[in-house]
């Protein structure tokens, strides 16, 4: 996909031009240098990417700048020329124009170019071209006139072909378009005659040249906002006849068609074109990607201040004027594809670089995901990032919001911290958010009116926070109770201690229904196998378990024989989940949790009794909703996992042994793990059984295969 | 290309030494790996991991501690209590001087490289000046009460830390007094273990020193005020070796096989404070790591398992490509086995003794991926042992079968064989001359009367061998100037030329007839891997560590039309990113277009009549082409024939022009005989 980058204003001050914007932009002699010729009377040497200028010249007053300065690459001298005859040529160290070389040439001037691997060539308004070297040497000497009377020339490349220099300018007379070549190898001039294709008289407006293997396909941009295309040959059959040429439509209405200035086009690569103009006679003026293959639109940028209808385009930079200052915006264009044409391209890879496995750098500064691998994106990344800072300075934004969190109303800070963001991303984003959640705790405390709960949902959220970056949010939750936000961490946070999580569990046990009925908790994880019509009837049982037991489970031959007996029954029980919905959904967040059980155990054994219980069978009913289904997972997004489920009875076991054991409730629960394991062991012992016999399968079968130490084999080599 | 019988030999029963100690050179981009007989290896990381030199064991010098001093000289020491220098030129040892401190058990370079320190067993730790050609004893350190099992320098030089037993000291490294002095926590897990072993020190020039012990535990200090700043507990096993690099990255190896990488890394992304983090920990090995180290973009470690892995570190490599792939280097860089092609006979190269093996037969014919039913089984014919505690350096089989020789640093070794039916008997050719003591290569000619022997100093002699004798030890014109050992001999079938190789002066062909240089191969950037010239057209073909064959014509003195094609369009790239080195080429006898060549993991015979793979065709197909017409097949047919079934390859080669040999030596049966790893619990509470 074609890419338009943020742009950048290369010029602080406005260029001192009327609409016509600058008179040209050319590339110097270092890379990234350009020089910028305003229609006045300066000549700026800038550098892009730190986007500041380097050089000033300007000429005197009364002279007037007619074409825009160049470089000459063989010597890295500045080329200018100003009232059409006069010729300067400079160099860095020289500060005045005044003071530099001078010559008056016999002709007017129409453009100086310029480009790397020979010398500069002028061409005069009258079509003649000189090399400067030869012109210099004789200043004054006689040009010959080339085109007709009232031939204009409308505009000029000059560029290499096959290592020879090419000259292609073309001239309106009476609006019909000629195309002259000049090419020095042959000193051959070729005239063509430019075929409108269209109907109605159109005006050309821009031109583009790109040089394919045997053509120069010449682009331009009519009034009737088409974009058409003419193929040049680069080695003409008839070079003294005047030929035609014919246009051939390329792309219809990338501009609008009323549109009378402020229009231009460049070839960016053989497949895409970059087109300045109004897409709409209404709509305000655009810089676009074109991609000339498929006909699409790849990307486009609105320039809400006006353009100048001036586009020059250089290694990976497009300049315009934007306003009244002169815009640098960095582009990129992969190699089209039809994928690429329809976006849907996600990404390519660069063939001569392998792809390697994302890696954690731990010497840049973790939180911001992927460090830039590529050194050239990262640059570029730095260079916007430079530019954000100019417009909005990024450091004050986090301290004011630090600031605000001291002293504004709770809504105030509310309505800041989405403003703060919705901002982009900063390496160090998640020390801010821990930072901001430490204010609002260090505040909470100060003001015990004080809770901005939603904020701290909010920050929560952003998926950056971990236990550390904010210790004591958790803690202060567990105080209010507030199990929304303590349900959040535990998704959340990837290093709560052990500790915390426990009594988490704890709260999450004890808290009352009615409690729970009120608060908003996420019921992803459990909605899929809960019913919540069962809702009251589970209350019913939760409180007959909580509130003493029935006689009949007293003992536990009894149960056992129920077990047996009534194996329907049982399961019908079940299958009822011994707590609300909305406690499950927050125990399901504990068993999520990482933790390691040397540290877990010791506050395990803290929780009470009767709530260990609870847990337990809400653990038993999980297992039971597990093995309903084959592959052994509970339905719905995020469910816990059967490992997770059994880790937990174990570790609650372990933990509370000798006080299940005393309880008469648990028995019953104690009953059936007991017999689930004891089946769980004879089927583990059966299947241990089948793999050792496959195993020693597997041994004869490889002994056959490698164990000799010697053979004669048949290979043949194809 | 047409079938090949193909004897596959597993009975090579190698094992190679486990890895004792390791030691980068930052300076020339080398590593120096010694192994637990002694043996010592020069790696060269710039021409691909390529094992330029080695140093051969001896059973008596057990390295315990090797390091490079003052640039490029190489030192080791171990328990026999002597310091080596090695000559690195002529790849012998310059000298050893003994410590008069019983066993060493560590040493260390001073910064500057002009001092020697070593750690005894008799608890001494002994300075040594460093001179132009030998080492200088100087000054002993404080007497501690235990053996020095590790020391490093403070990077200034001004200090010194010696790990010891239960302690760590810190020494004055002008005055040689101790200064300090940190007590090791002995309690793991809360079980106090017998004693602590501080396997390993390194001092950093802010003051902070890191200690890694047999309690598992990574332990930073700061030698100032000598309290524990920072404690680590890595592994349930001994930590055996540390290596720092750049003040801000070190690695540790641990008896379970891991390394873990520790940074230097801020607290916060705000703050200049900086902690070491464990970051990264690699399971490369199945047995202990007991050398490790850190060159600057990659963790280097060796241990039991015999096994040298590199492991580059992704964000320290900048272009990531092959290069910055993990390797894993396992078998010596050179050959092992030998071959007589008439006799089929079998030569292997242990460390201390020769096995002779004759191939089987077979009467049946098969097709592609048969194996065929064996009329005769391979017989074990010789067992022959050297005496003396020295390694075999070199060993070769005559094509004949009638002549075998080898080598040790001091000895040299020729053996005629009989053999009168099945009864084999073996006669040692004594009075051998005085300057043949020891080789470095070992060559026989095509025709077995000649005995081609590349000793030290660049010396290259030839023998005429008769029943019962030899005579005419005659020596080459040795080059003007060179004391570049030998590497590397190859001889043309006629028996006229003798091509050889040092480990970097580059090609040199001899005239056989008139013991002159005929010529100088052009000199290549990288080390020569395997040298051979082929019959008739006295090609010679020369395989580099950077996987580029070149094949030059010594008669016409330049390379031949067929090796400037190749050069022009280039090795497919999968062919030049293969890991190991070519170790073998030899012909075809009877199509002289063809060339045998192999590493580890493959074997190539390559067809120049063929046209060259380009990177867009496939250069190893695995599977046969079926259901393609001729055409399809002959359009894509190249030069190439790769075949991978037999690997890891020590010695390939071609009895006649329908057999093949292919001597495999399986991971499998190399584990199997190293003692077991330290069991770790997967499972359980």
């Amino acid at each position: 996909m074609a890419d338009l980058e943020e742009g950048f204003a290369l010029t602080a001050v406005p260029l001192g031009s009327g609409p016509d914007g600058p008179l040209g932009v050319e590339q110097s002699d270092k890379t990234d240098q350009f020089l910028v010729t305003d229609s006045g009377r300066t000549v700026i040497l800038y550098k892009v990417s730190d986007q500041k200028p380097l050089g000033s010249w300007s000429v005197k007053q009364g002279q007037i700048i007619t074409c825009p300065a160049v470089c000459n690459f063989q010597t890295g001298e500045y080329i200018i020329v100003h009232d059409n005859k006069v010729l300067r040529i400079w160099n860095n160290e020289d500060v005045n124009l005044d003071k530099v070389f001078k010559a008056t040439l016999s002709a007017e001037v129409y453009r100086i170019h310029s480009i790397q691997g020979t010398e500069p060539l002028v061409l005069f308004k009258e079509g003649a071209v000189r090399g400067l070297e030869a012109l210099l040497a004789e200043p004054q000497q006689k040009i010959e006139t080339v085109i007709s009377d009232e031939e204009v020339i409308k505009w000029t490349k000059f560029f290499m072909v096959f290592r020879h220099p090419v000259l292609i300018f073309i001239t309106e007379k009476h609006g019909n378009y000629f195309v002259y070549v000049q090419k020095f190898n042959s000193r051959i001039l070729s005239k063509y005659t430019l075929l409108l294709g269209q109907e109605e008289k159109c005006v050309i407006q821009s031109f583009s040249t790109s040089v394919g293997r045997k053509f120069i396909s010449l682009m331009s941009l009519s009034s009737d906002g088409c974009v058409y295309e003419t193929l040049i040959p680069i080695h003409p059959s008839e070079p003294e006849k005047n030929q035609r040429l014919v246009q051939s439509q390329l792309l219809k209405s990338v501009v609008s068609g009323s549109a009378r200035n402020g229009v231009a086009l460049a070839i960016l690569d053989q497949d895409h074109i970059a087109v300045l103009g109004a897409p709409l006679p209404a709509s305000k003026e655009c810089l676009s990607v074109w991609n000339t293959k498929f006909q699409t639109l790849q990307t486009s940028k609105e320039l809400p201040q006006g353009t100048s209808g001036q586009l020059w385009y250089y290694g990976e930079n497009l300049f315009m004027l934007h306003g009244k200052f002169l815009t640098v915006v960095p582009f990129k264009c992969e190699v089209s594809s039809l994928a690429g044409a329809l976006g849907k391209l996600k990404h390519s890879q660069d063939p001569g670089i392998h792809a390697t496995p994302h890696f954690v750098n731990w010497e840049t500064s973790q939180g911001c995901g992927l460090g830039s691998q590529n050194s050239e994106q990262s640059k570029r990344i730095l260079r916007r990032r430079k530019v954000e800072v100019s417009v909005q300075p990024e450091v004050p934004a986090s301290t004011q919001l630090l600031a605000t969190i001291q002293k504004d109303s709770e809504k105030h800070i509310e309505v800041e911290l989405r403003k703060f963001l919705a901002t982009k991303r900063t390496p160090d984003f998640h020390t801010i958010i821990g930072d901001v959640i430490i204010g609002l705790l260090g505040r909470c405390k100060a003001e015990p009116s004080f809770y901005p709960r939603n904020c701290l949902m909010q920050l929560v959220q952003t998926h950056v926070l971990s236990y550390s970056l904010c210790p004591g949010l958790m803690e202060f939750a567990l105080e209010k109770t507030d199990v929304q936000i303590l349900q959040l961490c535990l998704q959340q946070f990837p290093d709560i201690p052990e500790s915390v999580t426990c009594a988490c569990l704890k709260v999450f046990l004890s808290i009352g229904d009615d409690t729970l009925q009120d608060t908003d908790i996420n019921m992803e994880s459990v909605s899929d196998y809960m019913d919540p019509v069962q809702d009251g009837e589970m209350e019913g049982q939760t409180a007959f378990l909580q509130n003493g037991f029935s006689p009949e489970e007293d003992n536990c031959d009894s149960c056992a024989q129920k077990l047996k007996e009534k194996p329907q029954a049982t399961a019908d029980e079940s299958t009822s989940c011994p707590v609300t919905t909305k406690r499950a959904a927050l125990l399901n967040a504990v068993l999520h949790s990482a933790y390691s059980e040397t540290f877990l155990l010791p506050h395990l054994k803290d929780i009470p009794a009767q709530h260990s219980t609870l847990f337990l069978q809400y653990l038993y009913f999980l297992y039971l909703k597990c093995s309903e289904n084959a592959t052994m997972t509970l339905p719905g997004t995020h469910p816990p996992t059967l490992s997770q489920i059994m880790d937990w009875i174990c570790l609650l076991l372990d933990a509370n042994f000798t006080v299940v054991v005393m309880i008469p409730e648990a028995k019953r629960l104690l009953l059936s793990l007991y017999k689930f394991v004891k089946s769980q062991i004879s089927i583990c012992s059966e299947l241990n059984k089948i793999e050792v016999s496959f195993r020693e399968l597997q041994k004869l079968n490889q002994e056959k295969n490698n164990r000799e130490l010697y053979s004669i084999e048949v290979l043949e080599l194809f | 290309m047409g079938e090949f019988n193909v004897h596959r030999v597993r009975f090579f029963n190698y094992v190679p030494s486990g890895i004792r100690c390791v030691a980068y050179n930052n300076q020339s981009n080398r590593l120096a790996v010694s192994r637990t007989d002694g043996t010592v290896e020069i790696y060269n990381l710039s021409a691909n991991y390529f094992q330029e030199k080695f140093f051969p064991g001896h059973e008596s010098r057990a390295t315990e501690a090797l390091c490079w001093a003052k640039g490029q000289r190489l030192f080791s020491a171990g328990l026999n209590g002597e310091i080596i220098e090695y000559d690195l030129q002529a790849l012998t040892i310059k000298y050893a001087v003994d410590a008069f401190g019983g066993p060493i058990w560590s040493m260390a370079a001073s910064p500057s490289g002009s001092q020697l320190l070593v750690g005894c067993e008799d608890g001494s730790v002994k300075l040594f000046q460093i001179t132009p050609d030998k080492i200088q004893f100087e000054r002993n350190f404080d007497r501690q009460k235990s053996r020095i099992l590790s020391l490093s320098w403070h990077p200034a030089g001004t200090h010194v830390a010696a790990g010891s037993i239960d302690y760590i000291s810190v020494f004055d490294s002008k005055s040689g007094s101790a200064i300090g002095k940190m007590l090791v926590d002995r309690q793991y897990m809360g079980v106090s273990k017998r004693k602590c072993i501080i396997w390993g020190v390194a001092f950093l020039s802010d003051g902070t020193v890191i200690s890694v012990d047999s309690a598992g535990k990574v332990q930073i200090w700061d030698s100032a005020t000598g309290t524990l700043m920072k404690n680590h507990l890595v592994s349930n096993a001994d930590v055996q070796s540390i290596a720092v690099s750049q003040e801000d990255s070190f690695v540790v190896g641990t008896a379970e096989g891991t390394v873990f990488h520790f940074q230097l890394v801020s607290v916060t992304s705000s703050s200049s404070e900086k902690q070491w983090v464990r970051t990264k920990p690699f399971q490369h090995h199945t047995h202990g790591v007991r050398a490790v180290a850190h060159s600057p973009t990659a963790l280097i470690s060796g241990g039991t398992d015999t096994h040298l892995v590199i492991r580059p570190l992704m964000e320290k490599v900048e272009v990531k490509n092959y290069d910055a792939a993990l390797r894993k280097i396992t078998f010596p860089h050179r050959r092992l086995v030998s071959c007589a092609k008439k006799k089929q006979l079998l030569l292997f190269q242990f460390a201390h003794h020769l096995e002779l093996w004759r191939l089987g037969s077979t009467v049946a014919t098969g097709k592609n991926g048969d194996t065929l039913p064996l009329s005769k089984n391979a017989d074990h014919l010789l067992h022959l042992k050297t005496k003396g505690p020295e390694n075999i350096i070199c060993s070769c089989i005559s094509p004949c079968g009638g002549w075998i020789a080898c080598s040790t640093a001091s000895r040299f070794f020729l053996y005629r064989l009989n053999y009168e039916h099945d009864n084999i008997s073996l006669q040692r050719v004594s009075k051998m001359p005085v300057f043949l003591r020891s080789a470095l290569q070992i060559l026989f000619s095509e025709d077995s009367t000649k005995l081609f022997v590349a000793s030290n100093q660049g010396s290259l002699r030839v023998i005429r061998l008769q029943e019962g004798g030899f005579t005419h030890p005659r020596a080459f014109q040795p080059q003007s100037g060179t004391v570049q050992s030998m590497c590397l001999l190859a001889v043309s079938p006629d028996g006229n030329w003798l091509a050889a190789s040092g480990s970097s002066a580059g090609v040199h062909v001899y005239n056989v007839k008139q013991l002159k240089l005929h010529c100088t191969v052009p000199a290549y950037n990288f080390p020569v891997t395997a040298l051979a010239i082929a019959p008739n057209t006295n090609n010679l073909v020369i395989a580099h560590s950077d996987q580029q064959v070149f094949e030059y014509s010594i008669p016409d003195k330049q390379y031949t039309e067929w090796s400037r094609t190749v050069q022009k369009q280039g090795f497919h790239h999968l062919w030049l990113q293969r890991d190991t080195p070519i170790t073998h080429i030899s012909f075809h006898p009877k199509r002289p277009m063809h060339i045998l060549l192999h590493d580890t993991y493959m074997f190539c015979l390559i067809d120049k009549s063929l046209p060259l793979p380009n990177d867009k065709t496939l250069l190893y197909n695995p599977l046969p082409p079926t259901n393609e017409s001729d055409v399809i097949r002959r359009r894509t047919a190249h030069a190439f024939k790769i075949s991978k079934k037999y690997k890891p390859l020590l010695f390939v080669d071609l009895l006649d022009e329908k057999t093949l040999v292919a001597v495999e030596r399986p991971l499998d049966d190399i584990v199997a005989q190293l003692p077991p790893p330290i069991k770790k619990k997967k499972f359980g509470t």
